[in-house]
């Protein structure tokens, strides 16, 4: 399956520019690491002025007595204060939905936004939360045993595996 | 040694963080690393991540500290956990319940971790090696063996100012025969590889064979203190200040007390740092400890987010182990 | 008229008091050794031990083990220590001072006696206190202690920070013709938990370091010298100890000494926070330390070695290091590590044997520990190539603090004598 990225994350900036006429410029916020990737380009197409902020949810997952990763990645950055604001959260993949509720909680623990719009690369069906994206790269059906991972910075593919 | 075999699982991730020796060089940085990421909590509205919500740690200082105490309790808090903080004078133990038996009553309050502090050394391995196995230990200090988190917080200070460690010169100075804070921060200076590792003190106060600990020994200031970059002042407890160990408080200051004067040997961008109470005109003086190159103030902060850091690789081991 | 008659056929006897070291048979009557190699004519055994395969040796005299009894520091008495010694191949266990109450008074002497008369097991002697509850301070009853049957008076582990007190108890010794037994070790130097060096400091433990016990060593030589006293210095630790006694003893000064099985084996890089049982008193040195005891071993300088043993309870062992009761059980490693150390090329097995047979009986001026014909016929019989591992369920003792578990030995005795009476036979495995 050849997706081109490039092409997907500029119809996706169409699609936000469209919802934010006439709104107030919303602040970006990208999800380590894939969703950062996706939203440095939405930033740029869209010309957006404050800082692009990135958030690391690692100490906001789910399974952390589960599974007890040791956070290892860049600390979350949000240059900029959330309270009253619109806010566009970005993720590569939207799959379960515990990744966005994750982040959901961590933007609630810097302040109060006005709203929080999700945009997804990709939608993949299996979601086990009652979340949705609001701006879609595009729709995906895999089947469990199926992976897809977003490789970058440069160039953005998709690779879509399956373990043989 | 068991220090290795005890703090580590099978995999090597830290389990139970009791003393710097027995961790190599990999799992330091890890700490240091994983420190970075928890400083920034703290200048949030919310000083608060979830990732420990529903834990219990309980803080059993067998010796009472309230500076410890409350970097422990803030660290916890900050995680969301739930912390308890239980002072057990010593006294209480000699009254006939042993240390193992305090332990098991405190299991029985379905604890996850406990955070020890106590005046003998080796009482944090004893309790690590004799707790039930879903509970880690942290060791706040036991005598004078080790105080291995507050070894970390102020190596993450020196990586924060100077970056890379192998070209620097580091002396500490002062009471290292009974320091636990001394024998931790030399373990990690030389693990982490420092260029030279330098201990100053009268006599006195510098224990038997710490050469073979990996440094060199110096009973003259100015000329321990020539070239170096990092200083580590150590606290002198008021009991040693006058008796057969050193003749007065004044005396001290004079020989080993930090001026800019006696500072100015040291490289000009040379920090200061100090565990924490100073006390003043004794150890260090006010210029030097308010003045640029003192870095005391900013310990205390990375002393929380190395906290922060440490109980939740430890919790995230046990975790996985389940 | 001649009874419990006893034939021990076959055996290679090892009897250093008679440097004797051959196949022979060993006859017995009247609870005391008849003859060697030659049957008496008329000889008639009641009964015949096989040894044939084993050592017989004489049952070992151990200078310094503790029973636990008079004391409330462990479950361990005369009667569970007696039988333990005997499983080991000791007949004779000499007692320090240091019960609870401590042996200053007749009574407490005579309860030992008659405690360990009544176990029928190991011969329980006693030394008794120096000093009025070891405190250092007004003298012992020392001719009343004597003529209950101590034979010879020490301060146990306690230092005697007086040094008048202790001359002046070394010359009432003198005149009461008794031998002192010391532990040199300088009271304030003496106050840590191991040897005081880079271990010590690594570990954050208060050392004590080795001039604690050459202080103390040199200002009682030269009392002992000043007044002529019988000296036998326990437990030494130090090689710098070791020198200092040769010295005195080419001097022709009336000083012996001993070491304990812990320091010839041990060293201060076997102590860590999680094995109390490594805190000992006196503290294990170094290899140095270690290298110059087996040495004096082999020099006659230390003429005898003892176990040091003293059983304690787990909670006694239980605590930060520190704090734990320093002490191991160790009075059933005696005979194995004995003949561990003369399989090593420090010290010969007939030297390692005289250590806890013939020397530390001369050193109390008795003749125990020995095969010769009219001797008491305390013997042992073991079989010296069972390898096995040490293990906790095999100690008899009480006390399980042994620094020794999990080492592999060789030895294991199959009988042991006192008096010409059975009073261990191992099981059939």
């Amino acid at each position: 399956m050849d997706i081109n990225v490039d092409n997907l994350i500029s119809q996706m900036a169409d699609q936000l520019s469209a919802r934010l006429e006439g709104r107030p410029e919303p602040l970006m916020i990208g999800i380590h690491t894939g969703g950062v990737w996706v939203a440095s380009q939405l930033h740029e197409l869209l010309q957006l002025s404050e800082p692009l902020g990135i958030l690391n949810i690692a100490f906001y997952r789910d399974d952390f007595s589960r599974i007890g990763k040791h956070p290892n990645v860049e600390p979350s950055n949000l240059p900029f204060d959330v309270d009253n604001r619109d806010v566009i959260l970005v993720d590569d993949v939207l799959y379960t939905g515990r990744t966005i509720r994750a982040a959901m909680n961590e933007i609630f623990d810097y302040g109060r936004p006005s709203s929080i719009s999700l945009a997804a690369l990709l939608d993949r069906s299996g979601r086990e939360l009652p979340i949705q994206a609001d701006v879609v790269g595009r729709q995906l059906s895999l089947s469990e045993e199926e992976h897809v991972k977003l490789c970058g910075p440069s160039p953005l593919t998709l690779q879509i595996s399956k373990p043989g | 040694m068991t220090d290795k075999q005890l703090q580590l699982d099978p995999q090597g991730r830290l389990k139970h963080f009791l003393s710097i020796e027995g961790l190599n060089r990999k799992l330091l940085v890890d700490i240091l690393d994983n420190a970075e990421q928890f400083v920034g909590v703290g200048e949030r509205t919310v000083k608060k991540v979830p990732l420990l919500r529903g834990k219990t740690i309980v803080n059993l200082f067998f010796e009472p500290s309230t500076r410890t105490r409350t970097t422990f309790e803030l660290a916890a808090t900050r995680l969301s956990a739930d912390i308890l903080s239980i002072d057990i004078e010593k006294s209480a133990t000699r009254k006939g319940e042993t240390l193992l038996d305090t332990l098991r009553n405190l299991e029985a309050m379905h604890s996850d971790m406990f955070v020890v502090r106590h005046s003998n050394s080796g009482a944090a391995h004893l309790i690590a090696a004799n707790v039930a196995p879903h509970i880690s230990v942290i060791n706040a200090g036991d005598g004078r063996h080790a105080h291995p988190s507050q070894a970390m917080l102020d190596v993450f200070t020196i990586r924060r100012h100077k970056q890379d460690f192998y070209k620097l010169k580091v002396a500490i100075v002062g009471d290292v025969m009974h320091s636990r804070v001394a024998r931790s921060e030399i373990h990690a200076l030389n693990t982490l590889g420092v260029q030279e590792l330098r201990v100053i003190g009268p006599k006195t106060l510098i224990p038997t064979g710490i050469e073979d600990m990996g440094v060199h020994v110096y009973h003259d200031l100015q000329e321990g203190l020539r070239d170096v970059d990092v200083v580590i002042t150590l606290r002198l407890q008021h009991e040693r200040m006058e008796g057969p160990l050193l003749p007065s408080a004044s005396e001290y200051f004079k020989l080993y007390g930090l001026t800019e004067k006696k500072l100015s040997v040291a490289k000009d961008d040379a920090i200061v740092m100090h565990p924490g109470p100073i006390n003043r005109g004794v150890e260090i003086d006010s210029e030097v400890a308010d003045g640029k190159r003192s870095v005391i103030l900013q310990q205390v902060s990375h002393g929380i987010a190395i906290r922060m850091a440490v109980m939740s690789m430890t919790m995230s081991t046990l975790a996985g182990q389940q | 008229m001649t009874q419990n008659r006893l034939h021990i056929r076959g055996g290679q006897l090892i009897d250093p008091a008679n440097q004797l070291d051959a196949q022979q048979d060993l006859y017995i009557a009247d609870g005391k050794v008849l003859a060697i190699g030659q049957a008496p004519d008329g000889f008639q055994p009641d009964q015949t031990i096989d040894a044939s395969g084993r050592m017989v040796i004489p049952g070992l005299v151990d200078l310094c083990a503790r029973t636990g009894e008079p004391g409330n520091l462990s479950k361990a008495n005369i009667a569970s220590e007696t039988l333990a010694a005997v499983s080991a191949g000791v007949t004779t266990m000499v007692c320090p001072p240091d019960t609870d109450p401590v042996i200053d008074s007749t009574a407490v002497a005579e309860l030992i006696h008659s405690r360990s008369a009544q176990a029928g097991l190991a011969r329980v002697l006693t030394i008794g206190a120096l000093t009025q509850g070891l405190e250092g301070e007004r003298l012992a009853s020392i001719h009343s202690l004597k003529a209950i049957g101590c034979l010879a008076f020490s301060n146990a582990d306690r230092a005697i920070v007086s040094s008048e007190v202790l001359r002046r108890a070394m010359e009432y010794a003198v005149s009461c013709d008794v031998p002192v037994f010391l532990r040199a070790e300088d009271y304030w130097l003496g106050r840590g938990c191991m040897h005081e060096g880079a271990i010590s400091t690594r570990l954050g433990l208060p050392g004590i370091p080795s001039t604690a016990e050459t202080i103390a060593l040199s200002r009682d030589l030269l009392l002992a010298e000043q007044t002529g006293v019988r000296l036998h210095f326990c437990r030494l630790s130090t090689a710098a100890a070791v020198e200092m006694i040769a010295d005195a003893q080419q001097r022709g000064l009336p000083v012996s000494a001993d070491v304990s099985l812990q320091n010839l084996h041990l060293t201060e890089m076997d102590v860590d926070f999680l094995q109390p049982d490594t805190h000992l008193r006196p503290p294990l040195r170094t290899q140095r330390d270690r290298q110059a005891l087996r040495k004096g071993v082999a020099d006659g300088v230390i003429g005898s070695i003892c176990s040091d043993h003293k059983p304690l309870d787990l909670d006694a062992k239980t605590a930060p290091f520190s704090d734990t009761e320093p002490g191991a059980s160790s009075i059933e490693s005696l005979l194995p590590l004995i003949i561990k150390l003369a399989a090593g090329d420090s010290v010969s097995l007939q030297q390692a044997l005289a250590a806890v047979t013939c020397n530390p009986s001369r050193t109390l001026g008795l003749d125990l520990g020995q095969l010769s014909p009219g001797a008491s016929a305390d013997i042992c019989i073991f079989d010296a190539n069972d390898d096995r591992l040490l293990q906790r369920r095999d100690l008899l003792s009480q006390g399980k603090n042994s620094p020794y578990l999990d080492w592999s030995v060789s030895t294991r005795v199959s009988h042991t004598l006192m008096n010409g009476r059975i009073v261990y036979q191992a099981q059939p495995e």
